[in-house]
């Protein structure tokens, strides 16, 4: 009766114009309207001048809706069967960087392929969902709920992970652990392992801290006091909030924003790009961004549990969770609810490689949605 | 496949645990954002206008001085500064080193413009040299193209037209001191380029003078660099304040001093209201050069000068009146009627009292003398018969009665009140009880007796206006009612002031040679000379030494006291010339040209 390989196939043939339909115009837009907000706020940030940020977000943005675009037209049975092999390939990646990285001066975290800079960290990110994925989907529940179930999973998020906190990128690397933290949560693996992991990292913590970096141990003490050192560390999440705070419900109009326009709020246009557009827009801006994030992520678990295939709904679980984490430590950052750690906010903040990333995911979640009616088998 | 269902179910029931946790971890994120921009808006507000709002203090124009006539007698000069900003020149040395071969700089400006320039930001103006010319600035202007970076600046600083003649009166300003800074909590003192009244005038109507600061507030980024002006209030420039002095009379006895290269002190009073017309003490320091500030070197000359340019001699020093003095004792002996106009005493040129012989400055005598006569000639033994007559107590409240020995209280700093001694001070100050022959000596104004200028000024003053107790005064008397007459018989005051006609205008007075009768307008005055040094006996039995013969820090200190016209009395002056030799011949001839200017200038309407 369950013929894997036959079945799925015939049953949901979809020719490419009816692919394209079933691409979810709602969750474009909310993802157009956030670049373009990201568009404007640069604009801003740049004194009034496309230059020499927006233009170049804009033609980013451009290519990844394109890369978006694509991988939603994909077969998802193609990200099923070469799932192993690009997270091999992204490994290797990581691992040249890393050797690279030894071999030239100080800290490289990027390929460098002529039009764009490939960052193996931030392709790790999908790849480790896809082998993840992959990986339950062939995996009885039992087997998920036996100790021998869940290693071979554990170490392939740990060994990257490993790779990148080297790099040194403790940002993206605890990014990682908590989406496959999520993805071993949603697969059915018990509660009381989570605990158990939770009381050994809490115990291990005083030997990890020996091993963080300076300016990392600064950046968690600067959050824990950040009068500690107002001038230095403490400086950026002071002059965050007095932006933040001092934007009240309205904000200070477009292109207004004094702490941003006077400098006192340092990456304005990156990493701390959601204080500046929370300062000139207030909270009406801050909270319209949030929910527009809120839809999104809506919208990706709707395809998720739509989605007939396991591999195609853990996809979607676990790149939205991807994106959830951007989101959440961006702005929780940027707000003082977490130290400091270098993630961007996803299609707002400058940046190349995390717009084609986040586009990129985009493009998987809506090829989940468009081919969530083809069955795949456990090969 | 029933396996399948159920991997299936738990992955959909933690899915909506899933979702579920992240909306609610993004509600947090709203709740700080409501937290932080609504319920703690005000607070950051307030610390976003910190960050970006930089006010400064504008030191308001400081009030001008002007003498009795409107000449403006300390005023603010525009002062050129050039400037220079380090990010608008490509090379600071390339631009320096041009600006040396306009005007030369030296090491020590150089280094402080190199230590400016690295410990502010690139876009701070740095001074490299202010009190520039006009021809220094029309230099610059022409070069202005090999100059990048350079620029005038104007400011204010205090000019005193009148320079060292007027110093002493009006003082000058220079840096807050730390200790300035905290009794004063004026916020313009805070600011480094404000400048307060250290001395004189300018530091006694220091908060009239000042005027209140201004304030603007300018938004600046956070390097502190200053993107526009967002408010603007002006302060309240500084009152202007009119003096009594006449600066024509004050830089004509000044310069009475420089020519002579005498080191003393002359005051002119209006002897009706007791306005300072004149108040020279010399030599004296440029004010001028102390406002812009004294180089060490420049420093300790002046504090080693051993004329002590730096100290007010017409209220800080303390003299023997000397013979000036022998018109308040005649005063006091007439008024206790021991000494009657007519008494004659006979002087031989020597007294005996006890043990000690006390002499006459002239040693063949004067003969037999009335009061009038005694004045006149100045005869000591005429006031030691006198004095020990009436004895001391009669004498020091006379004295006390016009002025001397207690403070005028005229407003300058390190005012001294003198010394009128008295049985009762004596015992307090030494533990012994008064001598007779302190009593004779204090007949002639020696001894303990110690009176300042001003003081003698004073005395003159309420001599020769018939008794009034007028008080020395820089700013224009309001109220004449608030000069009261004295308890003394006019009597009694003509007949001191016959006498010191006498001492002037009639052949054989002390004074004879400065006498001066313009249309009918003469002075009447007293000399006096106090000895700082002791005549030995054995000089005294060869010869005394003549003045010119001693160094000149023994030689005698020269004194008159005067006023003019006799008739109609209305300028006083009293002249103290340092180890200047004998009144007569030294301070006669000043207090004469100086009251002759005050006629011929006709000062008092």
């Amino acid at each position: 009766m369950y013929k894997p390989y036959e079945t799925t196939i015939k049953n949901q043939a979809q020719t490419l114009g009816e692919k394209f339909a079933n691409i979810s115009f709602s969750y474009v837009l909310y993802i157009t309207i956030l670049a373009v907000i990201g568009f404007v706020v640069l604009y801003s940030a740049a004194n009034g001048n496309w230059n020499p940020w927006a233009v170049k977000q804009f033609v980013r943005f451009a290519m990844g809706f394109v890369l978006m675009i694509v991988l939603a037209l994909t077969d998802i049975r193609f990200f099923m069967r070469y799932a192993y092999v690009l997270y091999f390939i992204t490994l290797l990646l990581l691992i040249a960087v890393e050797v690279g990285g030894h071999i030239g001066m100080g800290a490289q975290r990027w390929i460098n392929l002529g039009i764009i800079k490939l960052q193996p960290s931030e392709l790790m990110k999908i790849s480790l969902v896809l082998a993840l994925a992959r990986y339950f989907h062939s995996t009885s529940l039992q087997t998920i709920r036996t100790l021998p179930g869940i290693i071979p999973p554990a170490l392939m998020a740990l060994f990257p992970a490993a790779l990148i906190v080297m790099q040194p990128d403790l940002g993206t690397s605890l990014m990682l652990i908590f989406t496959t933290v999520a993805i071993f949560f949603a697969v059915g693996v018990q509660l009381w392992k989570f605990a158990l992991v939770g009381v050994g990292a809490l115990s291990v913590m005083p030997i990890a801290w020996h091993f963080l970096h300076d300016y990392q141990k600064n950046r968690v003490l600067t959050f824990l006091d950040p009068e500690r050192d107002p001038l230095g560390a403490g400086y950026h999440i002071i002059q965050s909030k007095i932006a933040l705070g001092s934007g009240g419900i309205f904000g200070k109009g477009f292109m207004n924003g004094t702490q941003s326009h006077l400098n006192f709020l340092p990456e304005k246009h990156t990493d701390f790009i959601f204080t500046m557009l929370s300062e000139e827009f207030g909270m009406i801006g801050g909270v319209t961004i949030i929910v527009l994030n809120m839809l999104i992520l809506i919208y990706s678990y709707a395809f998720a549990i739509r989605c007939s295939s396991y591999f195609g709904k853990l996809v979607a679980i676990g790149l939205a969770t991807n994106y959830f984490l951007y989101v959440f430590i961006n702005t929780a950052m940027v707000l003082g609810l977490i130290p400091v750690v270098g993630v961007p906010l996803p299609l707002i903040s400058y940046g190349g490689t995390v717009m084609l990333s986040i586009m990129a995911s985009f493009g998987i979640i809506l090829c989940v949605h468009i081919n969530r009616n083809i069955q795949i088998g456990k090969d | 496949m029933n396996r399948d269902k159920d991997k299936g179910k738990v992955l959909i029931n933690r899915s909506f645990i899933m979702i579920v946790a992240k909306l609610v971890l993004l509600s947090v994120i709203i709740l700080r954002l409501y937290y932080l921009q609504v319920y703690q808006a005000d607070k950051y507000k307030m610390l976003a206008d910190e960050n970006r709002i930089s006010t400064r203090l504008l030191i308001p124009p400081r009030g001008v001085i002007y003498d009795r006539n409107g000449v403006m007698i300390a005023s603010n000069r525009q002062n050129f500064q050039a400037m220079i900003v380090a990010e608008q020149t490509p090379n600071v040395q390339k631009t320096l080193d041009e600006f040396k071969k306009i005007m030369p700089l030296s090491d020590d400006e150089e280094s402080r413009i190199k230590r400016d320039l690295k410990r502010n930001r690139s876009f701070v103006p740095i001074k490299i040299k202010d009190n520039l010319t006009w021809d220094e600035v029309a230099k610059i202007q022409l070069n202005a193209p090999d100059l990048q970076g350079v620029y005038i600046d104007e400011g204010l600083s205090r000019d005193y037209p009148f320079g060292a003649s007027m110093a002493h009166i009006l003082g000058y300003v220079s840096s807050v001191s730390e200790k300035e800074a905290k009794a004063d909590n004026d916020p313009l003192l805070q600011v480094p380029e404000f400048k307060i009244g250290k001395a004189g005038i300018e530091k006694l109507f220091e908060k009239d003078l000042r005027g209140k600061g201004g304030s603007l507030k300018l938004e600046v980024n956070a390097y502190g660099r200053v993107m526009k002006e967002i408010e603007r209030i002006e302060g309240v420039p500084g009152k202007a304040l009119s003096l009594t002095i006449d600066s024509r009379l004050q830089e004509k006895a000044y310069q009475l001093f420089v020519e002579q290269e005498q080191s003393g002190a002359a005051i002119v009073l209006d002897v009706h209201t007791g306005e300072i017309l004149a108040f020279v003490s010399a030599p004296s320091y440029d004010p001028n050069a102390m406002a812009k500030g004294l180089s060490g070197k420049e420093w300790k000359e002046l504090v080693s000068n051993e004329r002590n340019p730096l100290s007010n001699k017409a209220i800080s020093g303390q003299y023997s009146p000397g013979s000036t003095f022998k018109t308040v004792v005649a005063l006091a002996a007439l008024e206790s009627g021991i000494v009657k106009p007519q008494t004659r005493f006979f002087c031989s040129g020597k007294m005996q009292l006890g043990s000690h012989a006390f002499h006459c400055w002239r040693r063949t005598g004067h003969g037999p003398l009335n009061v009038v006569e005694a004045l006149m000639h100045s005869c000591d033994i005429f006031f030691y018969e006198t004095a020990q007559r009436i004895g001391i107590e009669r004498i020091a409240e006379m004295a006390r009665r016009f002025g001397l020995g207690k403070e005028i209280n005229v407003g300058l700093d390190n005012e001294k009140p003198g010394l009128i001694p008295d049985k009762k001070w004596k015992l307090k100050r030494f533990g012994e009880p008064w001598q007779q022959g302190e009593t004779v000596i204090s007949g002639i104004g020696q001894g303990y007796i110690l009176t300042t200028p001003l003081q003698l000024a004073t005395l003159v003053a309420r001599i020769a206006n018939g008794g009034y107790a007028v008080k020395p005064t820089f700013t224009k008397l309001t109220d004449k009612a608030q000069i009261k007459k004295m308890d003394i018989s006019s009597e009694f005051l003509d007949i001191v002031k016959q006498g010191m006609y006498n001492v002037v205008n009639v052949p054989g007075g002390t004074a004879y040679r400065s006498h001066f009768n313009i249309n009918g307008q003469e002075m009447a005055g007293k000399t006096g000379s106090t000895q700082v040094r002791r005549i030995t006996m054995k000089e005294r039995q060869t010869r005394i030494l003549r003045q010119d013969e001693l160094p000149w820090k023994y030689r005698d200190h020269a004194l008159f006291i005067a006023f003019a016209p006799y008739d109609n009395p209305r300028y006083g002056v009293a002249v103290l010339v340092e180890h200047g030799g004998g009144g007569s011949s030294v301070a006669a001839p000043i207090a004469s040209a100086i009251l002759q200017e005050a006629i011929n200038l006709d000062i008092i309407k």
